[in-house]
């Protein structure tokens, strides 16, 4: 293949799939991993935007993305925990005291 | 047509049903092991885009070490059954509506990145992307980045164990 566009395609399918995951599902855990799905596919698009141009820059993003994915996940895991703990649910529906 | 076409539709196709599946798994394990099955894909399209380590940190960081995490907060929360999607939701209208602005951001999105960079070919100069090439980027021009990422991730490994710590 001579142009990276068909993995451009696939990283904007992946990263619709992702959007409409996290408006869709009313889990936390799953609205998480709808956000590691939309992470991922910026990282491939990175990728193939690096593998067109040549150049290294783009996989070295990539890192770095993965280290926030990586931060993130830890800091939102512990957040879903302790909110389980006191409403005993991962249902983001349930988590509405703000409401007016 | 050539082999890596082939290759390409049948990774594509596997990472997009892995990732309805994602979304329409009514357990939560199924739904992380689907996610592992598109990161694995995802690690093998780097594999065909000339990007072999990140292939591997695709792998081992990704689909091991992140998603360990997610299992396992999945089976100590005990959520593994999730309720069904309609449960006791007053929104009927979000899901329709959130696949309609789904379809048009992915058509918007298409538009653009055809339009704006669909034409341009890959470089023909094949860059070097072994451990030793992304190291010496990494350590180099990416030096500051890189030691502002270990802060980052010391700041996450603090935040986790202040916010579970039972009081």
């Amino acid at each position: 293949m001579n142009t990276v566009s068909p993995f451009v395609l696939l990283s904007a399918l992946l990263f619709t799939l992702g959007v409409i995951g996290v408006l869709t599902r009313r889990n936390a855990i799953l609205i998480f991993m709808s956000i590691e799905l939309m992470l991922n596919s910026a990282n491939l698009a990175f990728v193939a935007f690096a593998h067109q141009w040549g150049q290294l820059d783009g996989q070295m993003f990539v890192f770095f993305v993965m280290a926030v994915a990586a931060a993130e996940v830890a800091v939102g895991l512990a957040l879903i925990v302790t909110i389980f703990r006191s409403k005993k649910s991962t249902n983001v529906d349930d988590l509405s005291q703000l409401k007016g | 047509m050539t082999f890596d076409l082939f290759v390409f539709i049948g990774l594509a196709l596997i990472g997009i049903l892995a990732a309805i599946g994602l979304l329409t798994s009514r357990s939560a394990i199924y739904a992380a092991l689907f996610l592992i099955l598109n990161f694995s894909t995802v690690a093998v399209l780097y594999l065909m885009l000339n990007a072999p380590f990140l292939a591997v940190i695709q792998v081992s960081v990704y689909a091991g070490a992140i998603m360990v995490l997610f299992l396992f907060v999945i089976m100590l929360l005990g959520a593994e059954r999730l309720a069904g999607p309609e449960a006791k939701t007053g929104l009927l209208w979000q899901r329709p509506l959130a696949v309609g602005l789904g379809a048009l951001l992915l058509l918007q999105a298409g538009y653009v990145l055809i339009t704006r960079f669909g034409q341009t070919a890959v470089s023909t100069t094949v860059v070097k992307s072994g451990p030793l090439d992304i190291g010496l980027m990494l350590f180099g021009p990416y030096l500051l980045p890189f030691e502002v990422t270990s802060v980052l991730l010391l700041v996450a490994i603090v935040g986790a164990v202040v916010l579970t710590r039972n009081k």
